[in-house]
């Protein structure tokens, strides 16, 4: 403990950095570093002479660009961007799509069970995604799924969900049933915090519900509609779970078929970390403009309005 | 406790000097006297029901000799191959590790396991030759003691082959056979499935077949997965998924547990370790199976390949390798010890007097009725062809599972998917810079 005095003696200029001594070093120690050392070994490489049994036949050497240029110009790294950038087609319409008219829903007048809905539609939410993904892709094989049985039963066609462009649906809808409570929380608490007055100067003007929701409530939690797509486009990008889990299940699912997945096998199938850290590396990147891209677009038209 | 951290650190000093005493007494091997002294020793493994091995190490030699062993549960395969390396980088690996074959070269290439051959003395002679080649990877030094092995077999629905009257196939030409019957017979069955999704049984195929993927000679690797033998066996499971004789879905999956369990597939090309899996994967149908030999590619011939199977070995970071060693060999030569990691475990031994000792005198629980399970077993896995592992097999099995994932959906050549796994495991060991001939 410092004495009142020896305190005072220390000044007030110090204080500001020693409040944010504790959030840097966390900062510095948990972020900067682990990244800082990860683009580092996206510049090196593993050399191995001869047969690379010896003692000292492995070294770790500069590659420069190399590990770079490799996966730019790696054809399953370029087809997994473009399997994703298929997925994500399906998944962020539909999923802000659903949430969207979830909260809208709940948010009319006359709604009944809300409470009960809004937890119904929310608790997938809250399955962690390897459960999620597992549990969906027991469903998917015609040979244990309840669905198909019923279907066999009613001599209706069984499709193949696991294969061919049905992959992608079933590897969508088990990010949409996880994701849409989420983003539905999330638009109807903004929806929850529009002034009844505007609803009554609406009314008074004659508008209908319909018209109140797309004319009045859908601009404005435009907001929180930009927030979810941003979240939902990383999302996206990072799709890991949903395939790594259903690739045992099929022979469609290969072991690099999102980007992220790459990077995986590359680093713990093959253990060549340092092309891995190459790809993470792209994958920030192409994750940062598309994101952050995406929010200036969005923010520069909110100004436009506000300002015509 | 708290005496550990004290008791650690005597016991390293100790080491050290003993490791000094070591390095002069170095060429005079098997001196016990050496190898005494308070030690701790740090053991990963995956194999199940290891705690109670290692407790009966601790409770016996190993007290006499002062030698502790703490035993940590690992993931199997892959994962703790990459866990390894990963320790070994930090400096902070354990003293033994369990590692399949396949992966000691990738582990030896990465300086991650020691050369134990002065240490272990003459354990050598209590394992087949075929096996002994695997850690030692055809040169003088010895880089792990083998555990458990796992020959290839067949395995059939004996009740179902007798229904259908079909005979279990001795050749593999009776194989297609077999299957092309059955589904004349019965057009919903399968006789077996092609899964992609396992790289370990078809290389165990091509090896019976006489392929060699990964030969070295002088300073160069020479890498022969598209060899005329493994084409052979590509052709042959290729033309079976083509003309729908066999299935093509992955095996280890929900709907391949019902298949096997319900009889719609009826039979399954697999490793001694068969009667665990399928007491899990086809409870309903214990005592429906019986197991019978690898069909042959020649009438007349005996010979199988390896599925899986693993070693004992010590890293390079551990700081009492002599004692370590000593206690790798044990582990799988001791009658008590490899009887107690069969019957907990359920481990096929590579040592071959225990293959047909103690808990190998009765068949395994899921097959009642073959009561020379065992002693078959033993005949069977006598037969196993040489195994060739290279220091990127990881890499070609990755290769193999989509390649052959591809193929295998569509209906595709697997002489096509096979060349790719050649080629991309090439390409990645030419990249890494080993010498590689063409």
């Amino acid at each position: 403990m410092t004495s009142p005095a020896h305190r005072k003696s220390y000044g007030v200029k110090g204080a500001p950095y020693a409040f944010l001594l504790p959030a840097a070093t966390l900062f510095a120690l948990f972020f900067v570093l682990p990244i800082g050392y990860a683009i580092w070994l996206s510049f090196r490489k593993v050399h191995v002479s001869g047969l690379g049994l010896g003692v000292g036949a492995r070294k770790e050497v500069w590659a420069g660009l190399e590990n770079y240029k490799d996966a730019l110009t790696d054809n399953e790294f370029y087809h997994g961007a473009l399997r994703v950038l298929g997925y994500g087609c399906i998944v962020v319409p539909v999923m802000l799509g659903l949430a969207l008219l979830f909260a809208l829903m709940l948010d009319t007048e006359r709604v009944r069970l809300a409470p009960f809905t809004r937890l119904a539609i929310f608790l997938p939410y809250a399955i962690p995604g390897v459960v999620a993904a597992l549990l969906w892709g027991f469903l998917y094989l015609p040979s244990v799924s309840p669905f198909y049985y019923i279907l066999d039963k009613l001599n209706l066609p069984q499709p193949d969900l696991l294969n061919g462009g049905a992959l992608y649906l079933a590897l969508s809808n088990i990010a949409v049933w996880g994701g849409t409570g989420f983003n539905m929380i999330v638009i109807y608490t903004s929806l929850r915090s529009i002034p009844a007055e505007v609803y009554e100067a609406a009314k008074l003007d004659g508008a209908g519900p319909l018209q109140i929701a797309l004319k009045i409530k859908i601009p404005m939690v435009a907001p929180s509609l930009v927030l979810t797509f941003f979240f939902s486009i990383i999302a996206t990008l990072q799709v890991f779970n949903e395939p790594t889990t259903l690739k045992p299940l099929t022979n469609s699912v290969s072991t690099t078929w999102s980007p992220l997945m790459k990077v995986y096998v590359d680093a713990f199938g093959k253990g060549d970390i340092y092309s891995a850290a190459a790809e993470a590396t792209l994958i920030a990147i192409a994750t940062l403009v598309l994101s952050f891209g995406f929010l200036r677009a969005a923010n520069r038209r909110n100004k436009q309005e506000a300002a015509p | 406790m708290p005496n550990t951290k004290r008791t650690r650190l005597v016991a390293s000093t100790i080491a050290v000097a003993l490791g000094a005493t070591a390095l002069a007494a170095c060429g005079s091997s098997n001196d016990s006297k050496a190898e005494s002294g308070p030690v701790n020793l740090t053991f990963w493994s995956w194999a199940p029901g290891m705690d109670k091995v290692v407790d009966l190490w601790n409770k016996g030699p190993g007290k006499k000799d002062q030698i502790t062993v703490t035993f940590k549960k690992q993931a199997s395969g892959d994962t703790l191959v990459t866990k390894i390396l990963t320790a070994h980088k930090a400096k902070t690996g354990p003293d033994l590790v369990q590692a399949e074959y396949q992966a000691l070269p990738t582990l030896v290439s990465n300086g991650a396991v020691a050369d134990i051959s002065k240490e272990i003395g003459d354990t050598k002679s209590k394992f087949a030759d075929g096996v002994w080649g695997q850690v030692t990877l055809g040169t003088d030094a010895v880089y792990a003691v083998p555990q458990d092995i796992g020959p290839l077999m067949f395995y059939y629905r004996a009740d179902l082959f007798k229904k259908y009257g079909l005979t279990v196939p001795t050749t593999w030409d009776e194989f297609a056979q077999t299957a092309r019957a059955l589904k004349k017979k019965a057009p919903n069955l399968d006789l077996t499935t092609f899964s992609a999704n396992d790289a370990g049984l078809f290389a165990g195929l091509a090896q019976q077949a006489g392929a060699k993927w990964w030969t070295a000679s002088g300073n160069m690797w020479k890498v022969g997965i598209n060899d005329a033998a493994t084409q052979k066996v590509a052709k042959f499971w290729g033309g079976l998924v083509k003309e729908g004789a066999i299935d093509n879905q992955p095996m280890y999956t929900p709907a391949w547990n019902k298949a096997l369990d319900t009889g719609k597939q009826i039979a399954w090309v697999s490793a001694v370790w068969a009667p665990g899996v399928l007491t899990t994967a086809a409870p309903d149908t214990k005592g429906k199976w019986a197991m019978a030999p690898l069909p042959q590619w020649n009438k007349g011939d005996d010979v199988t390949g390896s599925w899986g199977g693993s070693s004992t070995a010590v890293t390079t970071d551990s700081k009492h390798q002599a004692a370590a060693a000593k206690f790798a060999a044990w582990l799988n030569t001791n009658a008590d010890a490899v009887d107690t990691m069969a019957k907990v475990g359920g481990i096929y031994p590579a040592s071959t007097s225990a293959q047909t000792s103690g808990a190998f005198s009765s068949p395994p629980a899921y097959f009642p009725n073959q009561a020379d399970f065992y002693t078959q077993a033993a005949k069977i896995a006598k037969a196993t062809a040489a195994s060739a592992w290279g220091p990127n097999v990881n890499v070609a099995y990755t290769s193999f599972n989509d390649a052959f994932g591809t193929a295998a959906k569509n209906k595709s050549d697997f002489v096509t998917a096979l060349n790719t796994v050649q080629g991309t495991t090439l390409a990645d060991m030419k990249k890494q810079g080993f010498g590689v001939s063409q």
